[in-house]
């Protein structure tokens, strides 16, 4: 291994651990009220979060997040391809997707809220309904945009309408829909979280407020602590999932730029 | 087997009209390799996208045997130039050359061998399961040649296939396609701007005009076959071929912009 | 877009749909005209308008410095990565119980939530357009002579401009969002309060009235920074545009 590497690899590893480390050390001595210490928190992240409330808070979370995301994904491709392919019809639903998407999503909650009342459907919808966007209009750009002379091929060799659709145009458009995906599903979660905090009874989002409003203030920490690594967890995923999918890309790309 | 009859294609309309090819007429004959030839902006890949039918005429036709050419036909394959854009990506050199044939009612194991028939004939073999991007340039386009093949047609289309590829693979790839041309039996139709290329492929060389653009002259080509890329091109008929056609398209190029240069002058005093 | 108006129209007055859930377009639209003229609207407008600019103007002015420095130093880059990869997808909105506890309810939460999360987006666009600085430009101003500052700001920079803009429009949008959330979940003033003031009050229409209004005022900001954008991309046309993840 060579130096520079050996010294990369200690700066970012060290430093964020010496972060935690001064974090840990100032939060025990500080006394302060809303910046427990450290280790308390990671005390009573492990009670409460480790295995306790998986069930009650953690689980219908998840289920109404998962729910909403893939809802979310289904239409946002399904239409994204519609639309993508048919340029009358994309300029015509034009304007009415650029309002809708402007709106901003906590204007919608209440919307939800009198519509829908205050249960998992409510939620599942707000949040399928604003992660939509990105993903939809990924979409439209990435079919829209596949090179001509990919669509004169599949032409010239008389491919058929379904295959060129699914196996041309979807694959084309799929590291643009991929970046979609994945604007959406840090959306998705920001929506499931304040879809909890406004109208629910349980979830990890209500824990943390609730937390907050009965002064329990190591849990609320404990709470946003979970929140963090959810976020910081399913972006790894993706980026994972992304990579092995789009891995002919890549090299596409790669072999294009040299 | 191919007629081009007095075709013409003129792009917009009104006072923005852009005329690609203004009457162009020609005949290929079946099992015939006849390149076109001309200068560079004469309308050649229009004049290619209108006999592969992806695009409309505005006025003459074109027929394949007796029948009209107005969509991509059954029995024709097209070579793009640019191979990087016509080989898809995300499929193997495998997946790549049998994709036409999934329109084909063949079987798996029919199709697979059809496949391997067709890369074997280019000397892929040993490439079957890589991804385009991870081959050469020349090899893609050895790729979209087997594509080509391995969809059996009776007409090959190439479109300035080997311009982006280097000198030394050029001359591989045009024995390729001489070899192609002899052991399948097909007729090939090849677009070119270069003038040796031409000479050194074709039965017959049909020169085209500058804007607005016609069929300058059909030359006959009566090279011994089979054709070697040294002693072919030793050959004084080769110069004087080669000449010929250069001449064929730098004077008409001259004239066109003799013309040009000729008009303007004219016109402000034209005015007043 | 017209068609699809009208339909609505006609399906509500035709109490097709409910009525009580889905006013008339017309009727919606007519209390949003009568409300312009109220200062009401105004008012929440203006509020929701203060914690954006405030947000997103610390945003700016954390995260363009920030980002540069982080951008040009290959050790900072280093040092900082894992905690910017681990601190950038926390949901903001978990945050907060956290402003309301230190912050309250007020506008000083709301203002601390905006540019929490606006300033990610804007500090990573900010590196990528650093560090995507056509090496072949400072290598030539170097050998000209150039000092590193001279080079900072006359090289690095103008070819960053672009990625910082875009940072800029995507963290306008989110510290709005932001900032109507903290009205909304938190009750500071502004009109993500009105409207779920309104929804508790029974008042439909004005609830979809402000609901339009804030979907406006989204739009206009939003069209008002890709132009621009545009402009400031206008002068590299040879950039291409990273969309970051919000």
């Amino acid at each position: 291994m060579t130096r520079r590497r050996a010294l990369d690899l200690l700066l970012e590893a060290g430093v964020p651990v010496l972060l935690l480390v001064v974090v840990a050390i100032w939060s025990s001595n500080s006394g302060s009220y809303y910046y427990p210490p450290l280790t308390d928190v990671l005390s009573t992240f492990r009670r409460a979060w480790l295995f306790d409330r998986v069930g009650s808070d953690v689980v219908p979370s998840l289920v109404r997040l998962g729910l909403g995301y893939a809802i979310a994904c289904a239409a946002g491709v399904a239409i994204g391809l519609v639309l993508g392919l048919a340029p009358r019809l994309r300029r015509a639903a034009d304007p009415i997707v650029q309002f809708l998407r402007a709106i901003p999503p906590p204007a919608l909650l209440p919307f939800s809220i009198l519509v829908l009342g205050v249960d998992n459907t409510q939620k599942i919808f707000i949040i399928a309904f604003v992660s939509v966007w990105p993903v939809l209009l990924n979409t439209i750009d990435g079919v829209a945009g596949v090179d001509p002379t990919l669509r004169e091929t599949a032409r010239v060799y008389r491919i058929g309408r379904t295959d060129r659709v699914l196996r041309i145009m979807l694959p084309a458009a799929s590291p643009q829909i991929f970046a979609g995906m994945r604007t959406s599903l840090s959306l998705a979660l920001i929506l499931m979280v304040i879809s909890e905090m406004v109208a629910s009874t349980n979830g990890i989002g209500y824990f943390v407020l609730e937390s907050q409003r009965t002064f329990a203030i190591p849990e609320m920490w404990s709470g946003i602590l979970l929140l963090g690594i959810l976020g910081y967890g399913f972006n790894a995923l993706f980026v994972l999932v992304e990579r092995r999918v789009l891995r002919w890309h890549r090299g596409a790309r790669a072999s294009a730029l040299s | 087997m191919l007629h081009v009859d007095h075709l013409s294609k003129t792009y917009g309309e009104g006072s923005g009209a852009v005329e690609a090819i203004h009457d162009v007429s020609f005949d290929v004959d079946a099992q015939e390799l006849v390149c076109v030839v001309g200068p560079s902006g004469c309308g050649k890949t229009t004049l290619l996208k209108c006999m592969s039918g992806l695009l409309a005429p505005t006025g003459g036709e074109v027929r394949l045997g007796s029948e009209r050419v107005d969509g991509p036909p059954e029995k024709m394959a097209l070579v793009f130039q640019e191979y990087n854009r016509s080989l898809y990506p995300w499929m193997t050199v495998r997946q790549n050359v049998g994709f036409p044939l999934r329109t084909r009612s063949l079987g798996k194991r029919e199709r697979s061998t059809v496949v391997e028939d067709a890369v074997a004939s280019v000397d892929l073999s040993r490439f079957l399961d890589r991804y385009p991007w991870e081959l050469s340039g020349g090899m893609q386009q050895r790729v979209a040649i087997a594509r080509a093949l391995a969809y059996q047609p009776e007409i090959l289309l190439m479109d300035e296939p080997f311009a982006s590829v280097d000198a030394q693979t050029r001359a591989d790839l045009e024995d390729l396609v001489l070899r192609i041309r002899h052991q399948f039996g097909v007729t090939v139709v090849f677009v070119t701007h270069d003038i040796d290329e031409s000479v050194y492929l074709s039965d017959r060389i049909v020169v085209l005009t500058p804007s607005p653009t016609e069929v300058h002259e059909v030359l006959e080509v009566p090279l011994p076959r089979p054709r070697h890329q040294v002693s072919t091109k030793e050959l004084p008929e080769f110069a004087h071929l080669r000449a010929h056609v250069y001449r064929a398209i730098k004077r008409r190029q001259g004239q066109g912009e003799d013309d040009a240069a000729a008009r303007p002058a004219a016109e402000p005093f034209a005015r007043s | 877009m017209a068609t699809v108006l009208a339909v609505f129209e006609l399906l509500s007055r035709g109490g097709v749909i409910h009525r009580r859930y889905f006013p008339a377009i017309s009727d919606t639209l007519a209390t949003l005209w009568h409300e312009l003229f109220t200062g009401e609207l105004w008012n929440a407008v203006g509020h929701t308008l203060e914690g954006w600019a405030l947000g997103l103007g610390i945003a700016i002015a954390l995260a363009v410095p920030l980002g540069i420095l982080i951008g040009s130093g290959r050790l900072l880059y280093r040092a900082t990565r894992a905690i910017i990869e681990f601190l950038r997808p926390i949901p903001s909105v978990a945050l907060i119980p956290l402003a309301v506890l230190v912050y309250g309810s007020g506008l000083e939460s709301k203002v601390f939530l905006a540019a929490f999360a606006s300033f990610w987006p804007l500090l990573v666009q900010t590196v990528y357009g650093v560090q995507d600085v056509d090496p072949v430009a400072t290598d030539t101003a170097r050998s000209f002579g150039f000092s590193r500052a001279q080079r900072l700001l006359r090289v690095t920079l103008p070819s960053a401009v672009p990625y910082i803009a875009t940072g800029v429009r995507i963290s306008s949008s989110v510290a709005l969002i932001l900032a109507v959330t903290a009205e909304l979940v938190i009750g500071a003033a502004g009109l993500g309060r009105e409207i779920n003031l309104a929804r508790s009050g029974g008042d439909v229409r004005l609830m979809y009235a402000l609901i339009v209004a804030t979907g406006l005022l989204g739009w206009v900001l939003s069209a008002l920074f890709t132009r621009l954008e545009r402009r400031v991309l206008h002068w590299h046309p040879s950039q291409r545009t990273a969309e970051g993840s919000a």
